[in-house]
């Protein structure tokens, strides 16, 4: 398998999109991407599409966007990874591009969850828990679920709904740096705590919220990044794993077990230690869908020991200048969860890390040149954690 | 429990088909200015409206049990591999020989939460508590927590396992009562 880079990315601004259609929106991005890395249509051999799709009206949407942005020379397929189809969309252009089978693809993640009204949303999301189990008779709700994780956390290791605003503060004070991000405007712990209950202990400022949006990245072979750019982001390892799709299948609720096991995978093969996953890595795009989740995550990344990843967020260790800052973006939280794009613009803003131009402010320090994507899928059925280097 | 009243995403698609036969009166059209952007949207003229078949043959025992009023689970017959939600194929060995066992009257409830913003199939219910419990046989179930005061639950506590008629439909379904200790 080659070595590949990413060599262009882009991205449309993320939020209730009314101005745009589905494969307009995609065009934003591609066209972006596509100008970063000196390529035109015709040079693309593959286009990956991650959408979860649903609710919008196109039901095959990696057609009409390969149509209409020109990709006259690609193969294309749609994928579907729950939240983490950006990041299948990711895996699969990269496997298409290392296995030789394309020299140039496109990943490419797109959302158009405004096309159905917001209940209608919220019930989609929700029977993608367990179908029979968990929905049809309980009407689970998606921060239904994270919210027994929430308790369950609470009641473990005595974190409390203050300790989770502290990740909606940071990840809101991020995103009013982001011009890119659906959320531009700080908030205080008063204001997350005081908002309402969406499904007890979680709160609407707790959660990631409905968004449009598009993002693309272009992924090269070894020799095709380096004769365009002096500067690729190589993708050094992906991890990949699946979880029960009923929750109550699960070990615990403090924990994502295929977070835990994608992460081991990625450090693997990017010769990372578990233990001292931080020291390796300038910066982190964690899935924060609910701030719970980016707690879960600092712990089941190796960032903090078990039962601790809500003192490292008390402790504003995950802002720039801490042990590792994480979700410069704005997180899903702040910037938006466009379902499928959201994988996507995770490597997207990885890359801008890596290449240092990230909007003043919420640029990392690079030293080691090392950064990680994590982007988990449903209640954790997904989890998709890729590392990322600039050498 | 989804509530028997008319269904949310239904009305929510005759607001809209409303909303289009007045803009085609207008403008020979089905086209309004958004609320927020003033920007031009389309409204679909065709309704999609989906209730899903599932097969329940290979589970049905499950589903006799609570006509019984009871809750049953499955044990392979050659690992030992315990399942619920009841399956009739053992994903460890690969044996479709499964035994069903009923779960036991009582659990300690592992986690809870209230739902307060709700799906279009639930629209019209009052906020409800769901739980996960575990029961001796080392099996976890989700289901209804019937209670709406949150601060008499707690993590530990007992539940009962009971299978009870829904008041709206009749349809059979288990929930977890909080037992008070």
């Amino acid at each position: 398998m080659g070595r590949v880079a990413i060599v262009g990315v882009g991205l449309s601004k993320f939020g209730r999109s009314t101005d745009m259609n589905i494969k307009e929106l995609a065009f934003v991005a591609v066209k972006a991407a596509l100008n970063e890395a000196g390529l035109t249509a015709r040079d693309v051999e593959f286009l990956s599409v991650g959408s979860f799709g649903l609710w919008q009206s196109e039901a095959l949407p990696a057609v009409v966007i390969s149509e209409y942005c020109g990709f006259e020379n690609a193969g294309t397929v749609r994928v579907e990874a729950a939240c983490a189809s950006g990041s299948a969309a990711v895996y699969t252009a990269a496997n298409a591009v290392a296995s030789g089978q394309a020299k140039v693809a496109v990943a490419l993640g797109v959302e158009r969850m405004s096309e159905s009204p917001q209940e209608v949303v919220v019930e989609m999301l929700g029977r993608s828990g367990n179908f029979f189990w968990e929905f049809e008779n309980y009407g689970l709700t998606f921060p239904g679920y994270y919210a027994l994780y929430a308790t369950d956390y609470f009641s473990k290791y005595g974190a409390s709904e203050e300790d989770l605003a502290e990740v909606a503060v940071k990840n809101h004070y991020y995103g009013s740096l982001n011009p890119y991000a659906q959320f531009q405007k700080r908030i205080t712990k008063e204001d997350v705590l005081k908002s309402k209950y969406v499904a007890w202990p979680l709160k609407l400022l707790d959660c990631s919220p409905i968004t449009d949006g598009a993002a693309a990245v272009v992924i090269a072979a070894e020799e095709v990044a380096k004769s365009l750019t002096d500067s690729p982001v190589w993708i050094k390892s992906m991890g990949v794993a699946a979880g029960s799709s009923n929750l109550s299948r699960r070990k615990d609720f403090t924990r994502l077990e295929a977070s835990l096991k994608a992460a081991k995978m990625a450090y693997k093969a990017a010769g990372i230690e578990y233990e001292k996953a931080a020291k390796y890595l300038d910066v982190a795009l964690v899935h924060d869908c609910f701030t719970i989740a980016e707690i879960m995550a600092y712990e089941d990344l190796g960032f903090a020991r078990r039962g601790e990843g809500f003192i490292l967020a008390k402790e504003q260790q995950t802002y720039v200048g801490g042990l590792i800052p994480v979700n410069l973006d704005g997180g899903l939280k702040a910037k938006g969860h466009p379902i499928g794009a959201t994988g996507v613009a995770m490597a997207v803003e990885v890359v801008k890390q890596l290449q240092r131009r990230a909007e003043p402010g919420r640029q990392a320090d690079i030293r080691n040149g090392t950064a990680l994507t994590h982007n988990v899928g449903g209640t954790g059925h997904y989890a998709y954690v890729f590392v990322y280097s600039s050498s | 429990m989804s509530a028997a009243n008319k269904n949310r995403a239904l009305q929510l698609s005759e607001d809209l088909k409303k909303l289009s036969q007045q803009a085609i009166n207008k403008s020979g059209l089905p086209i309004v200015n958004d609320e927020k952007t003033r920007d031009p949207i389309l409204i679909d003229q065709n309704t999609l409206l989906v209730s899903y078949l599932l097969p329940v043959k290979k589970i049905m025992p499950f589903f006799e049990g609570l006509m019984r009023g009871e809750v049953l689970a499955t044990r392979c017959r050659r690992c030992g591999a315990k399942y619920f939600p009841p399956q009739s194929d053992c994903s460890a060995c690969y044996e479709s020989e499964m035994e069903w066992f009923k779960v036991s009257d009582e659990g300690v409830l592992l986690t809870y939460t209230q739902i307060n913003v709700k799906p279009a199939s639930f629209s019209n219910c009052e906020d409800y508590v769901v739980g996960i419990a575990e029961f001796q046989e080392g099996v976890k179930v989700v289901a209804r927590v019937l209670t709406n005061d949150l601060k008499s639950l707690r993590v530990g506590m007992r539940v009962k396992l009971a299978v009870i008629k829904e008041a709206q439909s009749g349809n059979l379904v288990y929930v977890f009562q909080p037992l008070q200790r």
